[in-house]
């Protein structure tokens, strides 16, 4: 099996899509003949021409716009918008058109697309090139919402994406790009959307992340054991509609649970799913359910490690779910 | 500064439902011509009935097109079936000319369990998948970049059809106008768009829009071709739709239509225009410019329409809207499962949860 890193695996997962259906298009800014400013679609345009792969012109809204018309066509339109701190432009088009379309004409216009876009930090990239902006999207019912946390992942939930029959935003955890590797069968898989990996099992206390921070949740499971902790480690995958099977079941085995994401701490995703699991478990809960999460400031270029979750710090929480 | 240059407005039949002198006259057949201002018509009808029905608590909403039906009747007319529309949502007439029916129009304005929405949007948010007709949303613009997006769609897949939106003057300070226009541009895609420069965005006059000389000037920019034409001459708007269309399949690009009406009725139900124009100065002239009265003056010049002719076209028009209304009426609104399902092609669990909650919540109420 070959080792991919996350751009080649996402690079192969849209040729093998192409190859399949030949109603898959790809587009963006300098998506063409570049091949993207990360390679996504690199080779795209030069195997299957310029109809089906090209570039857009610096405008997100009209990115998302004009994917919604392809879709509406019975086109598979695979979007990128190249950076998600862009993509607000974009807002209007997705939460009031490409989430709304099939609820509003009585299912009469479902958009199924896809829009791919980097995001997250610990690149250097201060403000505008370090957001994750997942939770703004994630309350806008009528769209899903996936994050992939390495190369095996990204290759199988984005094929799982295209092939999937709503609209699909696709955030791809640009810190990772290159870092990650592992092997990544060459045919087409898919990874079923909405189901949670369960990437380590443990005992004592469940520690939810996606994408960049999964691996940061790896990390700190590891520093745990050394000090006698059991850790279950949940890769989400899934945010919308996300796994509450497999979360309601780990927390109500260890007890205790914590949540990391990169996004400022106030409305990030990780509160929706703090409240949720309380709701539900809270008679099967130690202590209250912790998070570790980027600070309610704007991503700082001069304080990465400040700001960005580390594993001692996803360590201390643990500690603190276990001293409750 | 530099001045857009002053485009000719293309004129046919003129204000007494005279050719103008040296205009290439669109074929189109004498009982078309008919049938299309059979359809204006029905829509004054339709406009009408329902500004009162609003009027009487019977509906929620409605906007009538009054003074701009030739733009929508006619862009209709002249595309085929296999043509898109995206409407903005005064454009009731292309919904007719599609074969929309009465019933299923009227349906829509009601919510109730016949809409093809399900009961989902508020009155004039109307479309249907078969007629290729794209359900209307509220947003301004946003069909647009879509538009151009089918019409890309149309062109790869080697089609024999375009994508044609309509939008109102005011639409072109969205920020979509400028990504749909430069989108299908730069694509080449066989796209129509249509303006209905109507003089008014809800009080907002043009000028307070735009400083540009007019709107079709924009096409320039875009690369595209532009073109003004008289949008209360019927004949005007088919043949520069038709026009557009042939140019779009061969392969020249899209086209910016300025369609030059007025819009004699309010914005909506909820608007009020003796707060910002003049009936006598502002109306008044556009008044006696509205599409039907040179039309009528051709085709009774033709011996293809009479007076008494229109009065039982009128009754017959009354008599169809009012058996749709009780049916409408009379037809319940959408079951409860309506309200969660289409948010995806299946239900997730959190909304299979929050449909048990309400209905348990309902039961407890009693009221299930």
């Amino acid at each position: 099996m070959p080792v991919m890193n996350m751009i080649e695996a996402i690079n192969n997962a849209l040729h093998l899509a192409f190859e399949r259906d030949s109603e898959v298009v790809a587009f963006g800014e300098d998506s063409g003949n570049y091949g993207g400013v990360f390679r996504a679609t690199k080779g795209l345009q030069e195997k299957f021409g310029s109809d089906r792969c090209f570039d857009a012109p610096i405008c997100e809204q009209g990115i998302a716009g004009f994917a919604f018309g392809l879709a509406l066509y019975g086109l598979k339109p695979v979007a990128e918008i190249q950076f998600s701190d862009y993509m607000y432009p974009a807002f209007d088009q997705i939460v009031n058109e490409i989430a709304k379309s099939r609820y509003r004409s009585g299912g009469q216009y479902p958009v199924p697309m896809v829009i791919r876009t980097p995001y997250g930090g610990g690149i250097n990239g201060g403000l505008y090139h370090s957001q994750s902006p997942e939770a703004f999207y994630t309350h806008a019912p009528g769209i899903k919402i996936v994050v992939p946390s390495d190369p095996y992942e990204a290759k199988g939930l984005l094929l799982a994406s295209v092939k999937d029959p709503n609209p699909v935003l696709f955030f791809e955890p640009k810190k990772i790009y290159r870092s990650a590797k592992g092997e990544v069968p060459v045919d087409y898989y898919e990874i079923p959307l909405s189901k949670a990996r369960i990437a380590r099992e443990g005992t004592h206390v469940t520690l939810i992340g996606w994408g960049a921070i999964h691996h940061i949740n790896m990390d700190a499971a590891k520093l745990a054991e050394k000090e006698g902790i059991s850790v279950e480690v949940i890769d989400l995958r899934t945010l919308i509609p996300y796994d509450i099977e497999t979360l309601d079941a780990s927390v109500r085995k260890t007890g205790r649970c914590v949540i990391v994401h990169e996004a400022p701490r106030t409305s990030g995703f990780g509160a929706e799913l703090s409240a949720t699991l309380h709701e539900r478990n809270i008679l099967q809960l130690q202590a209250p359910v912790q998070r570790i999460t980027g600070w309610d400031t704007h991503y700082p270029f001069s304080f990465d490690y400040e700001y960005y979750p580390n594993p001692k710090r996803v360590l201390w929480a643990i500690k603190q779910t276990l001293e409750f | 500064m530099a001045k857009a240059p002053k485009l000719p407005v293309k004129q046919i039949l003129d204000e007494n439902g005279e050719f103008v002198k040296g205009a290439q006259v669109p074929e189109i057949p004498k009982e078309d011509l008919i049938s299309l201002f059979k359809t204006i018509l029905k829509v004054r009808v339709v406009d009408s009935r329902m500004f009162k029905m609003q009027r009487q608590g019977r509906i929620a909403f409605y906007m009538a097109s009054y003074g701009e039906e030739a733009t929508h009747v006619g862009a209709a007319y002249a595309l085929k079936p296999q043509d898109w529309i995206f409407p903005q949502y005064r454009e009731q007439g292309a919904a007719f000319v599609r074969g929309l029916s009465l019933q299923l129009f009227v349906n829509q304005l009601f919510g109730n369990s016949g809409d093809l929405n399900r009961g989902r949007q508020m009155p004039m948010h109307w479309g249907s998948r078969a007629l290729n007709l794209v359900t209307v949303s509220s947003p301004l613009g946003t069909q647009i970049p879509q538009c151009a997006g089918t019409a890309y769609g149309m062109k790869i897949k080697k089609q024999d059809a375009v994508a044609l939106t309509f939008f109102g003057e005011g639409t072109t300070s969205e920020g979509d106008f400028h990504a749909g226009l430069n989108f299908a541009g730069v694509y080449k895609a066989p796209a129509i768009f249509f303006c209905r420069n109507n003089g008014w965005a809800i009080s907002t006059p043009i000028h307070r829009q735009t400083a540009s000389e007019n709107i079709a000037v924009k096409a320039v920019g875009y690369g595209i071709e532009g073109v003004r034409i008289d949008g209360n001459d019927l004949f005007a708007v088919i043949d520069s739709v038709r026009t557009a269309r042939e140019r779009a399949l061969k392969g020249d690009g899209p086209t910016l239509i300025e369609a030059l009406t007025y819009r004699l009725s309010s914005h909506s139900t909820s608007d009020d225009p003796s707060a910002y124009r003049s009936e006598d100065k502002d109306d008044g002239p556009w008044k006696l410019r509205e599409p039907a009265i040179r039309l009528r003056k051709f085709l009774m010049k033709e011996n293809l329409w009479s007076g008494k002719e229109e009065q039982d076209w009128e009754k017959t028009c009354e008599k169809e809207l009012l058996d749709a209304i009780r049916v409408a009426e009379n037809t319940p609104r959408a079951e409860l499962d309506a309200l969660f399902e289409d948010m995806y092609d299946d239900l997730p669990w959190n909304l299979k949860e929050q449909k048990n909650q309400l209905i348990t919540f309902l039961k407890n109420e009693g009221k299930r």
